[in-house]
């Protein structure tokens, strides 16, 4: 069960000036989670056009569920879902008019589609408000219903742009608790975000994009591992004996960018994927006598990762996105 | 299957194919978008009131001037009505361009394209749907026109057929509002840009006045206009008699011909632009 379900093979898209993909290849396997990861204008949402069959690559090719997005978009359209960045609803329908007119869409009996938007509003705790129009719910009922709309005719392949961008906490953490129970079920979701935190949860791999290209793609383990790497903290009990516990690191470690903290009475030893060497460093230094209060094996976060593989700048585009 | 999120194991449900899902497609957006009529004020009050307040505004204000102009036994009123229909009519496919400008911009458009349905789902019932609200406003201009002197004097069956051609000329101006809405950035642009050449088009034309009383140069365009041969052809209808020295077929054959051709340039192009959007 780990054929890729989604292949995206060296796709280039061009708007006027702009080459918002510039030969983006990826894969997903069936039932995983792929974050695609990037900056304002990195080319996420026209990736997921192009796999939604919404717009066609210059050149390159693509398919979900083994069929072609270009050559059988009817197809691909009957087993994928959508959930775009920004909630494609009708505001002046009610929310289950909005799920009922997508089931009868789909080809569903008028009491079929009644049952399913019955049992997706209340799914997505939108009961009370389903007999409302769309206009008067909040952004965070929105994105439910414009989600629960997208999951009508119970899709394989999921795609949801950005869909926690402007959602509180507690809305966010109630949109992942969705997204994996749709995982755990079978259903493949291709996610994209800003968010590397939301990718670190729920993404079994990670594709960063930047500028239109694949800049870096793995776990999120994997793609931590993959910059400066871990760094062991080690906290001396007895101030004092700082400067000792340096040396006797110095000479184990890589000397280089050790270094010491007086305030947290802690020396820094950057180990990189070596944990052998974090272990090492704790028993001889235990076994030179000096006291260690408590030590840490911390990780690069995925933040740092990000901005280093796309570069410190948010992309020029960020304020036309905003402007938009 | 209990589980509300679960995938779908098998291929999905049966879907009508062909002329079937174009109809059963378009056919349910058709439902979506007069669903929203009556939850947009504006549009009910444009398209009703609006109407309502030209027939009296004119009947009131203009009726004893242009009433002279007319050809004897011909009261404001019976020549009044058909032209407020055309031009009512032409103003309110206008709807049409902004309702797609807005569905685009709203992304709606997108949700229905990512769905296994009819291409043609979208543009059809957007437009079936605008025929609609157009025939609704056409009955009430007869109604409000039955208290200002209007009446089928030519029998009840040529009266409905004059709405029919009302409404069959408000289909094919629809096709080229939709052309408007589907090239414009936002439903903002598509209300302007929809409705300014929709004046010249419906003043230049004998809907308000005769055409025989313009200056000459402009008579040549009203005379040509199709709103004019729509507004006369609803006039003989509503009389149950033609223009002097015409027959029927004089008369009916260039508003066929015009629908017609209408239809066939901005259809096509619509059906294109809407591939590509
Ligand atoms: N229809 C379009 N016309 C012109 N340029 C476009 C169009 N769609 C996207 N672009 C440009 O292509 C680039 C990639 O855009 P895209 O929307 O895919 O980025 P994104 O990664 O989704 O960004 P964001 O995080 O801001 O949503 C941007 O520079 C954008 O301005
Ligand atoms: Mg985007």
């Amino acid at each position: 069960m780990t054929s890729p379900i989604i292949v995206v093979d060296d796709v280039r898209k061009r708007f006027g000036e702009t080459q918002a993909l510039d030969g983006v290849s990826l894969s997903v396997d069936q039932g995983t989670v792929l974050g695609l990861l990037g900056p304002n204008g990195a080319g996420k949402t026209t990736t997921v056009r192009v796999l939604a069959t919404l717009l066609k690559p210059d050149s390159g090719s693509a398919s979900v569920a083994g069929y072609d997005v270009n050559k059988q978009a009817d197809e691909v359209r009957s087993v994928i879902g959508l959930t775009g960045q920004y909630a494609a609803v009708d505001e002046k329908l009610t929310g289950h008019e909005n799920l009922w007119m997508v089931g009868r869409l789909l080809g569903m009996s008028k009491a079929d589609a009644h049952q399913r938007a019955g049992e997706l509003l209340e799914r997505f705790s939108l009961s009370d408000a389903g007999d409302r129009q769309v206009r008067t719910y909040s952004g965070g009922m929105r994105r439910r219903v414009d989600l629960a709309v997208s999951l009508v005719g119970r899709p394989r392949v999921l795609f949801l742009d950005e869909p926690t961008t402007g959602l509180d906490p507690a809305s966010r953490l109630e949109l992942w608790d969705i997204a994996r129970e749709l995982v755990a079920d079978g259903t493949t979701v291709l996610l994209t975000t800003q968010y590397l935190e939301e990718a670190d949860e729920l993404a079994d791999r990670i594709v960063v994009i930047d500028r239109g290209t694949v800049v870096a793609e793995g776990t999120a383990d994997e793609l931590k591992d993959r910059t400066r790497g871990r760094v062991l903290q080690v906290e001396i009990s007895d101030r004092n004996r700082l400067e000792e516990a340096r040396d006797v690191l110095t000479r184990m470690a890589p000397p280089e960018g050790v270094h010491v903290d007086v305030a947290t009475r802690s020396v820094f030893v950057p180990v990189g994927t070596d944990t052998a060497l974090a272990a090492n460093a704790i028993s001889i230094l235990s076994s030179t006598g000096i006291d260690i209060a408590d030590f840490t094996l911390e990780r690069p976060s995925l933040d740092d990762v990000f901005l280093e593989l796309t570069g410190n700048s948010p992309s020029p585009s960020d304020d036309e996105e905003v402007a938009k | 299957m209990t589980d509300v999120l679960a995938p779908s194991a098998g291929p999905t449900l049966r879907r009508p194919r062909g002329l079937l899902a174009m109809a059963h497609d378009g056919w349910i957006i058709t439902w979506r978008n007069l669903v929203q009529l009556p939850r947009t004020p504006e549009l009910v009050l444009f398209t009703l009131i609006q109407p309502v307040m030209f027939v009296l505004l004119f009947n009131y204000v203009f009726g004893g001037s242009i009433g002279q102009a007319l050809p004897k036994g011909l009261s404001y009123g019976q020549f009044l009505i058909p032209g407020i229909m055309v031009q009512t009519i032409v103003f309110g496919t206008s709807a049409t361009a902004v309702g797609l400008a807005d569905d685009l911009q709203k992304g709606i458009v997108d949700r229905f394209r990512s769905l296994p349905i009819a291409r043609s789902a979208v543009l059809s019932g957007r437009i079936v749907a605008d025929a609609f609200r157009l025939l609704m406003v056409a009955v009430v201009l007869v109604l409000v026109g039955f208290a200002v002197g209007f009446r089928f004097e030519g029998g009840i069956a040529l009266g409905l057929l004059m709405i029919v051609v009302a409404v069959v000329f408000g289909f094919a101006m629809s096709w080229v509002e939709a052309n408007i809405g589907l090239r414009v950035k936002d439903p903002e642009t598509a209300n302007t840009a929809g409705f300014i050449w929709l004046f010249p088009l419906t003043f230049v034309s004998s809907v308000f006045v005769p055409v025989y009383s313009m200056p000459g140069w402009l008579q040549v365009v009203a005379r040509n206009n199709p709103v004019t041969l729509v507004a006369n052809l609803l006039r003989s209808l509503s009389l149950g008699e033609t223009l002097p020295g015409t027959t029927w077929f004089d008369q009916a054959l260039p508003v066929a011909l015009w629908c017609i051709g209408i239809v066939a340039v901005f259809a096509p192009m619509a059906v294109n632009r809407y591939r590509k959007v």
